[in-house]
């Protein structure tokens, strides 16, 4: 097991009238190796939530363990954390500063007091995992398109060498086609280098078809936990809630109360097609 | 940590001094403020002490959120009240070395301290009830005459109400990059100040990159919507003197005028 949340509740401003309760009482394990999806309305605490992962934000009440050693202990070291706990924010390009790209991504092995040799080497790394073209590398990230940059800002982050990558909307204000890049690429990393994955998003469209696992926060609060085909198949509540699940999920809903004994689990076209397929007694080559 | 600062912070709350006009919450503090500098007895502080304490509990807002505002300012005040202590000459009470507490000089750190207090409090109140929009327009409206020798008064109250607006977003951008960048190890806190000062390098630059994005990014909305300055604009919800707004100067003049008469003949 590698991250816990134990009870955990965060007040804004507590004692003003600004007071609000931006998670109430959240418990959660996420085991190593897991591909998470966190999804929620904007304001249901889904980026509060990954805050405390790494301790940026310190819970109201409640207790947060990373390898069942509570962060917010006397002498923890919160700065070895946040090196094995990456999180790249929303618009992570918004924080490129260096004059070249390369340095920007040694910013942080760099931090983590990696000699000038090996941070450019874990840099070098990053960026080709992040599939950026070598010959951007000492281009100035701001002379960069927005997919670019983003991939820059996320190898910020990777070339840290994280053991959990947490990342809030890494593909808000792209295109469909840096979206699809983007998200392979992360699904890739989590396969290639076994690291637990963490993906924050408002779309169930978009990360349906990488996760293993999702959580639907509403509220501040958990609403829905389990594998994807549990959760979608509450679409009705997460309707309710503002969200929706995947279309495939709604077309295979109708074909089952039309009288077509369709497989209401399916996620990505593939599957549906071939459980349309199934439920009408055809073939592939039919 | 730079979200204490509640100088230019609006706190909602309905009371008395929230529906005021804004050109009266403006006057009257500019009238406190002089009266501050007019009292110089103890009846002319406790004159001011009363004013004060009325209007913080006329306005509703707690006494803890406006003495919060104070904190920055609290080295500033430490050095003058220091000043005035150890600098004054006049009747020694007590020295050590070169540095030497006259009876002026405490008298003088006294009144300066709770001028200060009383400055900062009562600007405070002002902004604390006052919504930065309905500031701006007041002002507008205050110096209006200006217009007369070509003072682009307008434009100086949108620039003003822009600026005061991207406090709270630059505050919250800054939040943002700093975090960003702790998750990337940056350390903000620790090391000499050659190093505090580079450290600051991945915030700043960020920030005024962000900053100018912005600035473009409204300039051109607002030129989408053919804003063209000042001439012939009107407002849609334009400012009108109530009863109370009335009451409102009379109460702020009778004190100020209390405060001129206790100066001169006591």
């Amino acid at each position: 097991m590698s991250l816990r949340l134990e009870h955990v509740t965060y007040t804004y401003s507590p004692g003003s009238v600004y007071e609000t309760h931006a998670l109430k009482d959240v418990s959660l394990e996420i085991p190593s190796g897991q591909f998470l999806g966190v999804i929620g309305h904007t304001g249901s605490g889904k980026s509060t939530l990954i805050q405390h992962f790494n301790g940026l934000m310190r819970p109201t009440v409640g207790t947060v363990y990373y390898k069942g050693e509570d962060i917010w202990q006397e002498g923890y070291s919160l700065k070895r954390l946040r090196s094995q706990v990456g999180l790249v924010f929303q618009y992570p390009e918004h924080q490129l500063f260096e004059a070249d790209v390369l340095s920007d991504v040694c910013f942080g092995p760099k931090n983590q007091g990696c000699s000038k040799e090996e941070a450019e080497e874990r840099a070098v790394r990053a960026l080709q995992q992040t599939g950026l073209k070598e010959k951007y590398y000492k281009s100035s990230p701001f002379e960069l398109s927005g997919g670019q940059k983003r991939r820059v800002a996320i190898a910020g982050v990777l070339a840290m060498e994280p053991e959990v990558l947490i990342l809030d909307e890494p593909t808000a204000g792209l295109d469909p086609k840096g979206r699809d890049e983007i998200l392979d690429q992360i699904a890739w990393l989590h396969t290639e280098r076994n690291i637990t994955v963490i993906l924050v998003s408002h779309s169930m469209e978009d990360i349906a078809r990488y996760v293993d696992r999702i959580l639907v926060m509403n509220k501040g609060e958990k609403a829905f936990d389990g594998k994807p085909e549990a959760v979608f198949s509450h679409y009705r509540e997460l309707e309710e809630i503002g969200l929706a699940a995947p279309q495939i999920t709604y077309i295979m809903q109708a074909l089952r109360k039309a009288g077509i004994p369709a497989d209401t689990s399916a996620i990505t076209v593939k599957e549906a097609k071939e459980s349309i397929l199934k439920a009408l007694g055809r073939t592939k080559h039919d | 940590m730079i979200r204490d600062i509640t100088i230019g912070q609006f706190y909602p709350a309905d009371s008395i001094l929230h529906r005021l006009d804004p050109r009266v919450k403006f006057i009257g503090t500019f009238l406190f403020l002089i009266s501050l500098f007019v009292a110089d007895s103890f009846w002319g502080y406790a004159l001011a002490t009363v004013f004060l304490a009325a209007a913080i509990g006329l306005s509703k807002v707690p006494v803890k959120f406006m003495l919060k505002g104070l904190k920055p300012l609290f080295i500033i005040l430490l050095i003058t009240v220091l000043f005035n202590l150890f600098l004054m000459p006049g009747e020694v009470l007590w020295s050590a070395g070169f540095l030497k507490i006259t009876r002026e000089g405490v008298v003088q750190a006294v009144k300066i301290g709770i001028r200060l207090i009383y400055l900062v409090i009562g600007s405070s109140i002002m902004t604390l009830t006052t919504t930065p929009n309905q500031l701006t327009d007041g002002m507008e409206k205050i110096l209006a005459p200006l217009n007369k020798i070509k003072v682009p008064v307008h434009e100086i109250s949108m620039m003003m109400s822009i600026a005061l607006r991207f406090i709270p977003i630059l505050m919250e951008e800054t939040d943002k990059i700093m975090k960003a960048q702790i998750a990337r190890g940056a350390d903000f806190e620790s090391g000499n100040i050659i190093q505090r000062a580079k450290s600051m390098v991945p915030l700043l630059v960020p920030l005024f990159i962000s900053a100018f994005r912005r600035a473009d990014d409204l300039a051109m909305a607002m030129e989408a919507r053919c804003y063209h300055g000042g001439d012939n604009r009107t407002q849609m919800k334009p400012l009108v003197y109530h009863r109370r707004d009335y009451a409102a100067y009379v109460i702020s003049v009778l004190y100020l005028g209390a405060d001129i008469a206790l100066r001169v003949f006591l």
